[in-house]
């Protein structure tokens, strides 16, 4: 479990960098409620592809969201060494598989940078910012666009 | 402050509720004296509340309402079956006005013109409606200091009148109320009252005087000053109250001077000069309800008042959630324990036997907290009845009975739309009119009745009319005409009487402002539907019709039976299943290239496969031997989901998916397991669809012709 001890300056923001696919990711550390392993989910019928199902967390139907496959990366094969970051997004809570937690950084709002435009590709609309921390380019994510919208869902 | 507004609001909501009550006994002729009395002080508390929070509109109307109420109290005025009708939609004009201050919105002032009308030619004594549109009423009473009343002489319109109630220090200081009174009369012409219905009997007294008091009404405004001089002597040992009222009512004194006495406005000396009521301190305390709605389970006024206590409605959910999880954890440790091979004859196998019995009375326990009565529901459809028969000009009376029976607050909730629905349906289109009723020898009031009982578990509520039933014939003519059924279709009078369920029908002829538009009795089934419950409808032609919903006592848990389709564990709510079966080579027919039927003694019903269905697999070659659950439609016709296995029967706790990921059609919810596995809940009704399109189809009118 991870405390919320962040100051809530506009300027730095404390992120929670993990691996997917290969690829570095991070996220608002604030949205982050904890880090589980990974636990075999009830499939959900007709659910997209993304969507690995649901697990008990304490109690609770936890949605999982495989994040290689939501950012259009190759599909991988679940170990017990992936990771469930449960986050929390508006009225949601769902978990997101990773690869593997990396790091807590700050970043300051300057070394932010918008992404480039970039050819329509499914990661491209996900990642709200890009960074640069120890040389590695760090792709900073937009929960709120990973989460499957209720009318998309309908189809 | 906003705290002991919110719990007033509250308090409020029960006292409308009695009020209901008390005017429903009194209607039917079982009141007795208390009952009045329970009705007068719902509304004087309302009142009385309403000062404190300076409401002026509600306290205004509440004020006539309860002059009114104090006429028939004292035996002044005998209300007939006309004013009940206006006493019932004065408590409707009341709930209303109680609404709009809480909301804040002051709307509701302008719509209770034609009720305050009624209210004030009964208030006069039914001398006619009043002139006034409303009465202005300013409690103002004189507290010891005397200053100038805001009340000025100069108005033409008011005439004064002095309640002088003296304290027992009065008489003990030799003061003689006489004199005072004869002061008084150098003011003005008066006339004098004196009130004795304070005084104890004999027996009781204590020998302390201080019971009597006495009603002066001059028949002018007088200064107010001059009379507060009269008082100067007495100003500490005796309450004193100088009011202005207007003209029309010393009018109806001077024939009778009876009703005088009994104006409460002056009646109650201590209650107006504190005007949050008096007799509810503790509980004005004790509140910690923000919500607006009634949450108190309240006994009959009749019968005695239990004690309860208010709860936050939050904390409640709060305690369920948690008794589910420890079923959740009691029903883990369990498996574990019997996995781990400990004997069944050992302490911890038969503590744990124990522990399970607490645990399922501790959920039975916390559910009973979410159950309330039904009655509040009732008293909603009572104002309906009122309304509806009102705005169409048809005399309708509605009884109930089984109002105490208790069902989970949600359910409460969310039926009240649908009951609505359908009592306007049967005072619209149930009833006939009163000419028709006469020809065909009814009475000339139609009854609507409206009943709650539990029957096996769950709750029933029938809502029947004596109305003309339902006319199969125009029924089934509108059928085909809106193509809902083809045209040489043979259907039995049952199945013509659920085409009232079908979406878009409606078979008013005429489009009146109470239904007929079109959105019916289909969204009514999907409304219930949706609290897994089931609404079936008979109707006996020339007699009447009779809808009858059944409900789950709670929405918390279920009745499932766990099955194995592929590996995945799913939970089948048992209230869907009407039994179960092993396919066969005999029973099992193909129809065309892919599909199978079922035969189920004589009849057939479509198979589907449940694997297939939810995306699991692909069909399989051969379904001899499999288990088929046949799942029972509201129309009588059948469906079967095919399963790998039937695993278990048990309560399983309902939880509810997210929205973006739970939509999925055919799944309800979701449930953990005793290994603390999630298994989905089936919604089987959606799935056994026996028209075969909800194999391949997810068109959304599938989902409303559930």
């Amino acid at each position: 479990m991870i405390e919320n001890s962040s100051d809530q300056s506009a300027r730095s923001h404390e992120m929670l960098s993990f691996s997917v696919g290969g690829q570095s990711y991070a996220l608002e550390i604030m949205s982050v409620r904890e880090i589980r392993g990974w636990a075999q989910p009830t499939p959900l019928p007709h659910a997209p592809a993304y969507v690995r199902g649901v697990i008990n967390l304490r109690g609770t139907v936890l949605p999982i969201v495989d994040l290689a496959l939501r950012l259009g990366l190759s599909e991988v094969e679940v170990t017990e060494r992936h990771v469930i970051i449960v986050v929390h997004v508006g009225a949601q809570t769902v978990g997101l598989l990773v690869d593997a937690v990396s790091d807590i950084l700050t970043v300051s709002g300057e070394a932010m940078q918008a992404p480039p435009d970039m050819p329509s590709g499914a990661t491209g609309s996900f990642v709200e910012a890009l960074t640069i921390v120890d040389e590695r380019m760090i792709r900073i994510l937009n929960i709120g666009a990973l989460l499957p919208d209720v009318t998309q869902d309908a189809a | 402050m906003a705290e002991i507004r919110a719990s007033f609001f509250v308090e409020c909501e029960e006292l409308l509720e009695s009020l209901n009550d008390g005017l429903a006994a009194m209607e039917d002729g079982g009141g007795d004296g208390e009952t009045i009395n329970v009705v007068f002080r719902a509304v004087h508390s309302i009142k009385g509340g309403a000062g404190a929070f300076g409401l002026s509109d509600l306290v205004n109307f509440a004020h006539i309402y309860e002059t009114v109420l104090d006429r028939v109290r004292s035996g002044d005025f005998t209300p007939e079956a006309a004013d009940y009708l206006t006493f019932f939609s004065s408590a409707d004009v009341l709930s209303d006005l109680v609404k709009a201050s809480r909301d804040g919105d002051d709307t509701g002032a302008a719509i209770n013109a034609k009720v305050l009308g009624e209210l004030q030619r009964l208030e006069g004594g039914g001398e006619g409606p009043a002139e006034e549109a409303e009465v202005e009423f300013v409690p103002t009473i004189l507290p010891l200091d005397f200053e100038d009343e805001d009340d000025g002489p100069g108005q033409v319109a008011e005439v004064t009148r002095v309640r002088f109630r003296p304290h027992a220090e009065l008489f003990q200081a030799k003061n003689e109320p006489l004199f005072i009174i004869r002061c008084l009369e150098k003011l003005g012409k008066i006339s004098v009252v004196c009130e004795t219905s304070e005084v104890p009997d004999l027996s009781a007294r204590d020998g302390a005087p201080g019971f009597l008091s006495w009603l002066v009404s001059f028949d002018t405004a007088v200064d107010h000053q001059a009379i507060n001089e009269v008082f100067e002597f007495v100003a500490d040992i005796c309450d004193i109250e100088v009011s202005a009222v207007p003209l029309e009512t010393p009018n109806a004194e001077d024939a009778s001077p009876s009703p005088s006495p009994d104006r409460p406005d002056l009646a109650e000396p201590h209650r107006l000069e504190n005007p949050s009521p008096q007799d509810e301190p503790t509980e004005l305390k004790a509140d910690t309800t923000p919500a607006a709605e009634p949450t108190a389970q309240e006994a009959a006024p009749m019968a005695a008042q239990k004690a309860t206590v208010r709860v936050d409605l939050e904390k409640i959910d709060r305690l369920v959630n948690l008794v589910g999880e420890l079923v959740i954890n009691q029903a883990m440790l369990s498996q574990s324990v019997a996995a781990s091979g400990i004997p069944a004859n050992s302490a911890v196998a038969q503590g744990l036997e124990e522990f399970m019995q607490l645990t399922r009375d501790v959920q039975d326990s916390v559910m009973m907290i979410r159950a309330q009565p039904v009655k509040s529901l009732f008293q909603r459809m009572s104002r309906i009845v009122r309304e509806a028969s009102a705005s169409i000009d048809k005399n309708v009376r509605l009884k109930t009975s089984g109002e105490t029976t208790e069902v989970d607050k949600t359910v409460i909730e969310r039926l009240a739309d649908p009951l609505t629905h359908m009592i306007r349906n049967a005072v619209d289109h149930g009833l006939e009119q009163a000419d028709v009723r006469a020809a065909a020898g009814k009475p000339a009031v139609g009854t609507v009745s409206l009943s709650a009982a539990h029957r096996s578990g769950r709750v029933i509520i029938e809502v029947s009319d004596d109305g003309a039933g339902i006319n199969g014939e125009k029924v089934l003519k509108k059928a085909i005409e809106k193509g809902l059924v083809s045209q040489n279709s043979n259907l039995t009078p049952q199945e013509i009487d659920n085409l009232l369920f079908l979406p878009g029908f409606s078979t008013a002829t005429e489009v009146s402002s109470l239904s007929g538009r079109g959105v019916g009795m289909d969204v009514v089934k999907s409304a219930i539907t949706s609290l897994g419950g089931r609404v079936s409808i008979s109707s006996i032609p020339g007699k009447g019709t009779t809808f009858s919903i059944s409900l789950p006592l709670t929405l918390a848990v279920l009745d499932g039976m766990v099955v194995e389709v592929a590996g995945e564990t799913l939970v089948v709510p048992l209230n869907a299943i009407l039994e179960t079966l092993t396919v066969t080579d005999t029973n099992l027919k193909p129809l065309g290239a892919t599909g199978n039927v079922i035969e189920i003694r004589g009849g057939f019903a479509p198979l589907i496969d449940l694997g297939v269905e939810l995306g699991y697999r692909g069909p399989k070659e051969r379904y001899q031997g499999a288990i088929a659950l046949v799942i029972g439609h509201e129309d009588g016709s059948r469906g079967t989901l095919v399963v790998d296995a039937i695993q278990d029967q048990r309560q399983v706790v309902i939880k509810g998916l997210q929205p973006g990921f739970g939509d999925v059609r055919g799944i309800a919810a979701a449930t953990i397991l005793g290994d603390g596995q999630i298994a989905l809940i089936l919604d089987p009704i959606t799935l056994a669809k026996p028209d075969g399109s909800a194999v391949t189809g997810r068109e959304p009118q599938l989902q409303m012709a559930i």
